[in-house]
């Protein structure tokens, strides 16, 4: 490659770069790469005697159609096509579209909160006297996931067929929710509670892909989805955490107590026809997102590998042994649910084609060092088994923390060898794509074999 | 370099369909690659070389295939210097790209000896 002492012919190439680079699929690597392209094809056919008007003209020409070339691009970036798939649309479909969706989004929250007071109506009411009603707990997928999975099917345009298969799928979900004659707030009660929601998010992104499960990128883009929503919720919670503050306080003022209209309503509503409305704003606004969920992976993987490795380092100085209670258990799986979380998140949130950096080095320590600790706690988990036999809690438990312990262990592996250069990141990009099945089919025997295996109890 | 010229170069790459040209991509990069690391100018080169020029690709597509393979974890990417002094991505072909050469040579050889098969006939009838 080389630069040309004509300097009209140098003109004429920063005007093409310049044409280029304003497509949104081409990165400026791929414009430096192409321009490389360009310009040691003008060395071949200058030096074969054209001048450098007829170079530039025959050069430009076998580069090909720029917007084909863009399409091919974005087909094989397709997550530089995320962003285009809301903002490119918007020029020529016509307004009113925009208007429908928004009616079909307020009409779907309104759906979700009227669906959680439904129940009230055949006895299942929630009294802020007494503790909460399972009931909902082990039914509050089943209000939201299937007015969400509508919006998308809506969205997507899918077929009746594949809305049949999943209605079906949510119906199971029902069935098993609800069939099983559990005594009050028995361990697997709450597991299926817990489990739940998990098998049934699969069905959820069945229908936010539709129908492209198995395309490229397709899953990495629901991953994407998933984060960006909890993000979404989390802010609005907020909102409404601070409207329920001042609720309290103003009602007060006039001594009257709200407390049923709070607990009763409030919460329960809102809190199902958020999920709903936060799902619509990751779809509506996505570039505002897209630029957080970096600089979010970049705030926790430091914060988290810190922790980790402090923890460590005290558990050996100090030598104390880790006492295995349920909490325990629990929070442990919880640590390694948050660090493969951060792992896939991080990992959509990247540009897989980028070298490995600095940060890329501080995820590999974070996998090690959880999986250190876990690898410790796993020993503990496995003595008070041996002890005390096998309980449905201890089992999920223990199932939870292998499955996440063999996503981690090869996660690192895959990290390692990306960070030598012996492997590219899509190598593990397609690994957590692969695994994520495998949570909600886990989550799925959690719910249909435990309750009946362990008597209900 | 008149019109009618122009339209010979065009003219050429026609002769193989477009999309035969497209699934014949991905074997002939990968080999190209197994032959010795090489960057994108060098590869359609050699692509002209080896087909007698029956093979033109539009230049710029040769780009998206080849990211779609290091995505796909067949090639690895590293940019280096060139010899005039600016940045050159150089493709480096991966065990599992070597491994998806070997299962694409099988297939295309599954291909090529069924036409054969049925093209020996009708030349025998």
């Amino acid at each position: 490659m080389t630069t040309f002492a004509d300097q009209p012919l140098e003109d004429q190439i920063a005007e093409w770069r310049a044409y280029v680079c304003r497509r949104k699929a081409l990165h400026s690597p791929d414009v430096e790469e192409l321009e490389g392209h360009l310009r040691d094809q003008l060395v071949a056919l200058t030096q074969a005697g054209l001048t450098g008007d007829e170079a530039f003209l025959v050069a430009v020409k076998r580069m090909g159609s720029l917007d084909a070339l863009s399409r091919e691009f974005a087909r094989a970036h397709s997550e530089r096509l995320w962003k285009q798939l809301v903002i490119a649309p918007e020029t020529d479909v016509p307004t009113n579209t925009r208007r429908d969706e928004l009616v079909v989004v307020l009409s779907l929250a309104a759906a979700a909160a009227v669906a959680t007071k439904v129940p009230a109506l055949f006895g299942h009411a929630i009294n802020t006297n007494e503790d909460f009603p399972l009931f909902y707990g082990r039914n509050a997928s089943l209000f939201v996931f299937p007015l969400l999975t509508v919006y998308f099917m809506w969205k997507r345009r899918s077929d009746r067929v594949r809305g049949l298969w999943l209605a079906l799928a949510f119906a199971a979900g029902a069935v098993l929710a609800n069939v099983f004659p559990f005594p009050s707030r028995s361990d697997t009660e709450v597991l299926t509670v817990l489990h739940l929601p998990i098998a049934l998010w699969l069905i959820v992104g069945f229908a936010y892909l539709g129908g492209r499960w198995f395309h490229d990128g397709g899953r990495m883009n629901f991953v994407r989805f998933s984060g960006e929503l909890a993000i979404y919720y989390v802010l609005i919670a907020l909102g409404g955490f601070v409207a329920i503050l001042f609720t309290f306080t103003m009602f007060r003022a006039i001594d009257v107590k709200p407390d049923w209209f709070v607990g009763g309503w409030l919460i329960p509503c809102g809190a199902a026809g958020a999920v709903v409305i936060a799902s619509w704003l990751v779809e509506a606004k996505q570039s505002v997102i897209e630029n957080m969920a970096p600089v979010l992976t970049r705030v926790f993987t430091p914060l988290f590998t810190m922790l980790l490795l402090l923890f460590l380092a005290t558990m050996v100085w100090t030598g104390s042994p880790i006492n295995v209670k349920r909490e325990v258990l629990i929070g442990f799986d919880l640590l390694l649910a948050v660090v493969v979380g951060l792992v896939l998140f991080s990992a959509s949130a990247r540009d897989p084609q980028a070298p490995p950096n600095f940060f890329d080095g501080l995820q590999l320590a974070l996998v090690v060092s959880a999986l250190v600790v876990d690898g410790v706690a796993l020993y503990a988990i496995a003595a008070r088994i041996s002890e005390f036999g096998l309980s449905p809690n201890r089992m999920a438990a223990l199932g939870e923390n292998i499955i996440l312990l063999a996503n981690l262990t090869w996660s690192a592996w895959l990290y390692a060898r990306f960070l030598r250069h012996r492997s590219s990141f899509a190598m593990l990009e397609r690994w957590q794509i692969a695994y994520l099945p495998v949570f909600s089919v886990w989550a799925a025997v959690v719910v249909l074999v435990f309750p009946p295996l362990f008597g209900y109890r | 370099m008149t019109y009618i010229e122009l339209q010979c170069i065009r003219l050429l790459r026609m002769d193989v369909g477009k999309d035969l040209v497209a699934a014949s991509a991905t074997p002939l990069v990968l080999a190209i690659l197994a032959e010795g690391d090489s960057y994108g100018y060098a590869i359609i080169k050699r692509v002209a070389e080896l087909s007698g020029g029956h093979l033109q690709w539009t230049d710029g597509m040769l780009y998206p295939v080849l990211h779609r393979l290091e995505r796909q974890g067949y090639v690895a990417a590293k940019w280096d210097a060139s010899e005039g002094g600016r940045r050159r991505k150089y493709y480096r072909i991966t065990k599992e790209g070597r491994a998806e050469l070997a299962s694409q040579r099988q297939q295309w050889k599954a291909v090529d000896g069924t036409l054969r098969g049925i093209w020996m006939q009708a030349c025998a009838v």
